[in-house]
């Protein structure tokens, strides 16, 4: 109680003195002003409570005013920027209340001041409120001449650099703001600060350049042709990822590089990347760093190699990247939990985050090369890692995992082995039941080559219960899932079971299924051409399917090969037309519709080799014989004219369409 | 197998060849080795430049200049595996070590390997114990290019990197500091292969079948690898370590020994005026009378501007039995004030040649701190008095010196106006609060010119002077002695005939040491030196001019200095001069003893 009692009474006391230091703000002596602006600085400084005091208590309009006032002397505006400044740096809710008292405005229209000490004061407070992730950063945008004015103070002190540099650097979030910062000179106003004496200068100059290549081609060009002091841009950077400089510079000249590359304006056999990033960002995973340091060098690693094999196989051999990423899920570790509680929470904050950039950067190293795949999956206990991260809390780290299995998915011998043994497909079937779009994609883009058919986790996969959740992909808003849903329902189909079959056709739906055959994207038509091609194969489902559901397809059929279409498309289409000819019943279905005879005709005709070839095979399959009716087939094809257009194709320069022509012909010698 | 043997190989090597690409390629490995191992003494450590024809197994064929390697066995089995050691060890004052190896042909099999072993204690018993291919036997550490495993002293590896062939390039570090080794691929680090590696390795292939082929570059090329950047990396971190070494609780002790320092170093060499001022500020105690510095301060004078004989008498005045119980300094004092009539700066033959004795030379630098024998052999030429002054230090006193020149008689120290070290002095006097970094600095400044010979401000402001202004020099003599050329002892008949007669005094001086003490070869020497000045006409550009050159005087000031120092039973040496030595000595014990971190700690780096 005792205790209780004195620390209300301190707060009392307190907010008693607070409130005095408020109150010499409005003495009508400027001087006296003066002087308790001055004091209140000297009792903000690392008082946290103090600065909460005196905002509570109105301190930030009546500064703001002051502040203003053209009639306040110069050093009495400085000191109310400096206070506002040290307010600043208190906790998040004194940020929020000062951008709500329109300090931001405040503070830039200061910088038209022509007094550097003052400017500065202002800028240093604006760094502070820009930097707290509170701030709305469009508030630097709103007014168009702020930015060509900051652009120009650059060049008068050491700590205009560095205030108006940090600005940048955290405000440049989107490719508008880049191009904003591109448009008003920002390259060839900050390159020159990247050879400033002073590091800190250097450092917030590097950050810029590294948040505005960043997926930026215009950027990144204009980049790699800029000269600083006679030496080209790429070459200063090169000497930041220097080993004897500070960590955080080689890892954000090396951030800088990777973006400049990554938008093409740096080949990724070039030197400076193979021979210096890609090894400075390997470094930066190894174990001597910070937690934060590993993270950052990971993603950014993973992004940089992530299109190009060459830097993936070089990777995966330097500096044992491999096994050191296995250290990542290590956090935190059993050590840190008993001796050092700080040491544990230090850890846990950083556990997802090591975890869902470790599991990206072996979805980068992976994606391309069947070696570095079975290196990954050797390495210690990576497959139950996987398996544990597709069902962690952390969204980010779910999705990392399941990017992680998408790319290892790609090994034919990786699915043949270690998948099946650790039976991923089950936590990959829980992840598919509920989950943002993001996890979504990459989950049943898996789960298709899952299903490929030599995939010893199609069965089990199957018998979960599967196919509606594809179904019901098939229907999602975002193409991405629709062609995944139908990817992996074709694999499905593949030499699969009637009864499998029958269930996919009963589950989607025929007017689903013609709802994606005329499906905007091509990549979701083709898919369901190749779903429908696999449903008709073998005879007798040929002749079940079509005969429940032949009109519609022969509809669909007919409507795609009168349409605008791809050579893809026609081809797909017409060999599902030769499935559908290869049926005992199924052929009467087009033997008896003349309309479509006369296109398969009208394609045999075709300048392009492979329709031909896909229309010939049809006809080929119409009039083989050993099988009923195939006289009265020949017949009634051979008085539509196919012979003669036969005969004229086993002169083709093609050996396949020729040899597929006489093939046809034979039919009629027998 | 000693440094020297190769050295004479190697010598020979260029001179048998008289190829001048060769020779380019020796400069060039050089200049490399200099620059990547700078802490090396190849004197005591030579460093590896070549394959050992010696040190090979017999299937190993060497070619050119020794840095291609052949394999010529038959190749059937691992037995027939063999392997070459380079020609040295690996010194641990490397710090980080390097070599690359190319593959120009993968031969037959491609079974080469690539690594580090320990010379085998009994040469006999070579062939197949220790010439199996690297990383099979004891001490043997290698990473073989079929499998890509490395191998550490045994015969099974264990899975380590990628596969290498013809066409590739293989790098092998070692680092000396934590003991591992790390290989590279075509300038990508694989990762550190080995740890706790045994001291004085040879780099070392092995190779197994028919038509393997590798050639070395020990640094005769560029390498492909950035290796100086990793050194960067940790030199970085070993002064880093020395910067944070915690002084702890002692923070204040720390700072009063720093001043003790800094002041006795000032009362050694007799800097009264700097040496009073300083401990007034620094509120410290002189272990010495001041009149007692003032003596020595005026003795020193005397021979830094050649007056041996005003000085020899000088030291017998106020130190009587100093020198009778220094038979051996006398004698040097002697032998120096031989040279200096030579010279026709002693006082003696001055009076002769009718020049005012107190009319130049005094010697307006201060003496060098610690004189360095390596600095006077590398300067041939002969130096003029009081002109040298700039020589020794970068103080310029000297214009004021040679328009006023009677001003520079030993006047009374304290004064402090002649002295050079008047602006330090006045600098400690002015600024009188408590010592700041800013006095210890300079200090530190000051005493560095002194020590690092080549790079120290005072010699490069000597020389250079001396290069560009010689018209001038001879100018200020030619008003000064009138006379047109320099010439023995002044250019008069009556001083060389003094300077012959004490010639003859001094050989019977050293005959009568050699009765009374022994043998000298020391003092024999100094005698045939001296002497060897009269047999050439022109002893200032004779082989043994160098004598006649003023820095030849800081030694012998110094080593009286030391001598009264001592009767008084203070140090011989100033406490700062012996740290300053001690931390040499410290660094090259640690390259003995094998602690690579030697090799990023250089004093000098931190004498600046």
């Amino acid at each position: 109680m005792q205790k209780g009692g004195s620390v209300i009474e301190d707060i009392m006391e307190v907010t008693a003195t607070s409130r005095h230091y408020v109150d010499r703000l409005f003495d009508p002596d400027p001087q006296k002003v003066l002087q308790g602006v001055i004091d209140m600085k000297n009792a903000v400084i690392g008082n946290n409570k103090q600065k909460a005091n005196l905002i509570v208590l109105g301190a930030v309009p009546r500064l703001l005013y002051l502040l203003q006032q053209s009639s306040s002397s110069m050093e009495l505006r400085t000191e109310c920027a400096v206070v506002l400044g040290s307010l600043a740096m208190g906790t998040e809710n004194n940020i929020k209340s000062l951008v709500d008292c329109h300090i931001i405005p405040a503070l830039l229209q200061g910088l038209l001041s022509s007094d550097l000490i003052f400017i500065e004061a202002c800028l240093r407070c604006l760094r502070t409120v820009f930097i707290s992730p509170v701030t709305p950063v469009q508030l630097l945008y709103t007014d168009p001449t702020v930015i060509p004015h900051l652009m120009s103070l650059l060049s008068n002190s050491l700590r205009t650099q560095e205030y108006i540099t940090q600005i940048f650097s955290h405000c440049c979030k989107t490719p508008e703001h880049q191009t904003i910062l591109f448009n008003h000179g920002a390259i060839q106003n900050i390159a020159p600060l990247l050879i400033s004496p002073s590091y800190k200068v250097r450092m917030q100059a590097l950050k810029c350049f590294s948040v505005l290549a960043y997926e930026n081609t215009q950027v990144s060009m204009t980049l790699v042709n800029v000269l600083v002091d006679g030496e080209l841009l790429t070459q200063v950077f090169v000497k930041m990822m220097q080993r004897d400089q500070p960590i955080e510079m080689q890892l954000t000249a090396a951030k800088c590089l990777t973006y400049m590359c990554r938008a093409s304006a740096i080949r990724t056999d070039d030197s400076c990347i193979v021979l210096k990033t890609l090894p400075c960002l390997v470094r930066m995973c190894s174990k001597e760093h910070l937690l934060e340091e590993r993270v950052e060098g990971a993603e950014t690693l993973a992004y940089l190699m992530e299109p190009d094999v060459e830097l993936q196989r070089i990777a995966s051999t330097t500096d044992h990247l491999v096994a050191m990423l296995a250290d990542y899920f290590k956090y935190p570790s059993s050590v840190s939990a008993i001796t050092d509680i700080k040491r544990l929470d230090h850890d846990l904050k950083h556990a997802h985050e090591l975890r869902q950039a470790a599991f990206k950067l072996y979805a980068s190293l992976g994606s391309n090369d069947e070696d570095i795949r079975k290196k990954i999956t050797e390495t210690e206990n990576m497959m139950d890692r996987i398996v544990s991260g597709l069902s962690e809390s952390s969204i980010k780290v779910r999705l990392a995992a399941v990017r992680c299995l998408h790319s290892l998915s790609r090994s034919v011998q990786q699915l043949r082995t270690s998948f099946h043994d650790h039976a991923v497909w089950k936590p990959l079937m829980k992840l598919l039941q509920n989950a943002p779009d993001e996890v979504l994609v990459m989950a049943s883009s898996t789960l298709c080559n899952l299903l490929l058919e030599f995939s010893p986790s199609k069965e089990p996969i199957l018998e979960s219960g599967v196919i509606e959740l594809l179904c019901s992909l098939t229907q999602s808003d975002s193409p991405a899932l629709r062609v995944n849903g139908i990817w992996a329902l074709m694999n499905m189909a593949f030499q699969a079971d009637q009864k499998v079959k029958v269930e996919i056709v009963r589950c989607l739906g025929t007017e689903q299924l013609f709802r994606l055959l005329s499906d905007p994207d091509t990549n979701v038509l083709m898919k369901t051409l190749g779903l429908l091609r696999n449903l008709l194969s073998t005879r007798p489902h040929i002749d079940q399917i079509m005969s429940s559901h032949g009109k519609q397809i022969m509809q669909a059929v007919t409507l795609i090969l009168e349409a605008e279409h791809s050579i893809e498309v026609k081809e797909q289409t017409l060999c599902i037309l030769a499935n559908i000819a290869d049926g005992n019943t199924a052929k009467d279905l087009i033997m008896t519709n003349d309309d479509m005879l006369q296109k398969i005709k009208y394609y045999m005709g075709h300048s392009n080799v492979k329709l031909q070839l896909a229309a010939t095979f049809c006809v080929s399959n119409l009039i083989w014989n050993e099988e009923d009716g195939s006289q009265e087939r020949q017949d009634k094809l051979r008085e539509m004219g196919f012979v003669d257009i036969l005969h004229k194709l086993t002169q083709s320069s093609d050996p396949n369409l020729s040899d597929r022509a006489k093939t046809a012909l034979q039919q009629y010698l027998a | 197998m000693s440094g020297q043997s190769s050295g004479g190989g190697f010598l020979m090597s260029v001179v048998v060849h008289g190829d001048s690409a060769l020779n380019e390629q020796e400069k060039e490995l050089n200049q490399r080795l200099r620059r990547l191992y700078p802490a090396v003494n190849e004197n005591e450590t030579p460093l590896p430049r070549s394959w050992s024809p010696k040190d090979k197994f017999s299937y190993i064929g060497l070619s050119q200049n020794n840095l291609r390697v052949h394999y010529k066995g038959h190749g059937k089995t691992p037995k027939d595996a063999a392997s070459v050691r380079a020609t040295h060890p690996i010194p641990a004052a490397c710090g980080v070590y390097y070599f690359e190896v190319k593959i120009i042909s993968k031969g037959r099999d491609g079974y080469m390997g690539i690594g580090l072993s320990a010379q085998g204690v009994n040469m006999n018993r070579l062939p197949d114990i220790t010439f199996a291919k690297a990383g099979w036997d004891k001490h043997s550490y290698g990473y073989h290019g079929d499998d890509g495993h490395s191998f550490c002293s045994s015969g099974t590896g264990q899975p380590y990197g990628p596969t290498f062939t013809t066409g590739d390039v293989i790098g092998c570090c070692v680092n000396l500091i934590n003991n591992t080794c790390f290989y590279t691929k075509n300038g990508h680090s694989l990762g550190i292969a080995f740890t706790d590696l045994p001291p004085n390795l040879y780099p070392t292939v092995g190779l197994q079948t028919p038509g393997e082929v590798v050639d070395a570059n020990f640094g005769q090329h560029p390498f492909v690898f950035d290796i100086e950047d990793y050194m960067r990396e940790w030199r970085t971190k070993i002064q880093a370590q020395i910067d944070r070494f915690p002084i702890g609780e002692r923070e204040g002790e720390w700072q009063s020994m720093i001043q003790k320092m800094v002041a006795s170093y000032l009362v050694h060499h007799s800097y009264c005026a700097t040496a009073e001022a300083f401990a007034k500020s620094t509120d410290q105690a002189v272990h010495e009378e001041l009149a007692s510095i003032k003596n020595r301060q005026k003795i020193q004078k005397l021979v830094l501007s050649g007056r041996m004989g005003e000085a020899i008498e000088t030291t017998q005045q106020l130190y009587p039995n100093l020198l009778e119980r220094n038979p051996d300094l006398l004698f040097m004092l002697k032998v120096r004030q031989f040279i200096e009539m030579v010279n026709g700066t002693d006082s003696e033959v001055r009076c002769l040649g009718g020049r005012s004795p107190k009319s130049q030379d005094s010697y307006p630098g201060s003496p060098r701190p610690f004189s360095s024998p390596s600095h006077k052999a590398s300067s041939s030429q002969p130096y003029l008095t009081g002109f040298d002054s700039n020589c020794c230090n970068g103080v310029t006193s000297n214009k004021s010196h040679s328009s006023s020149p009677h001003s520079h008689k030993p006047c009374p120290p304290g004064s402090g106006s002649t002295l050079p070290a008047s602006d330090i002095s006045l600098n400690g006097s002015r600024s009188q609060q408590p010592i700041t970094s800013n006095d210890v600095d300079m200090e530190v400044d000051h005493f560095t010119n002194g020590v690092t010979e080549s790079s120290s401000n005072g010699f490069l402001n000597g020389t250079s002077k001396h290069t560009t202004e010689p018209d001038d020099c001879d100018a200020d003599m030619e008003v000064e002695s009138a006379q047109s050329k320099r010439q023995l002892c002044g250019g008069s008949q009556a001083a060389i005939e003094r300077m012959i007669h004490f010639g003859r005094e001094l050989q019977s001086m050293s005959e009568h040491l050699r009765r009374e003490c022994g043998k000298n070869s020391a003092n024999k020497k100094m005698l045939k030196d001296a002497f060897s000045l009269l047999a050439y006409s022109d002893p200032w550009n004779s082989p043994v001019g160098y004598q006649l050159d003023a820095i030849q005087r800081e030694p012998v000031c110094s080593t009286l200095n030391s001598a009264i120092l001592e009767t008084h039973n203070l140090p011989k040496q100033p406490p700062l001069a012996q740290a300053v030595g001690q931390a040499a000595q410290c660094l090259a014990m640690m390259a003995r003893t094998g602690s690579g971190s030697c090799a990023f700690a250089s004093v000098d780096d931190y004498l600046h």
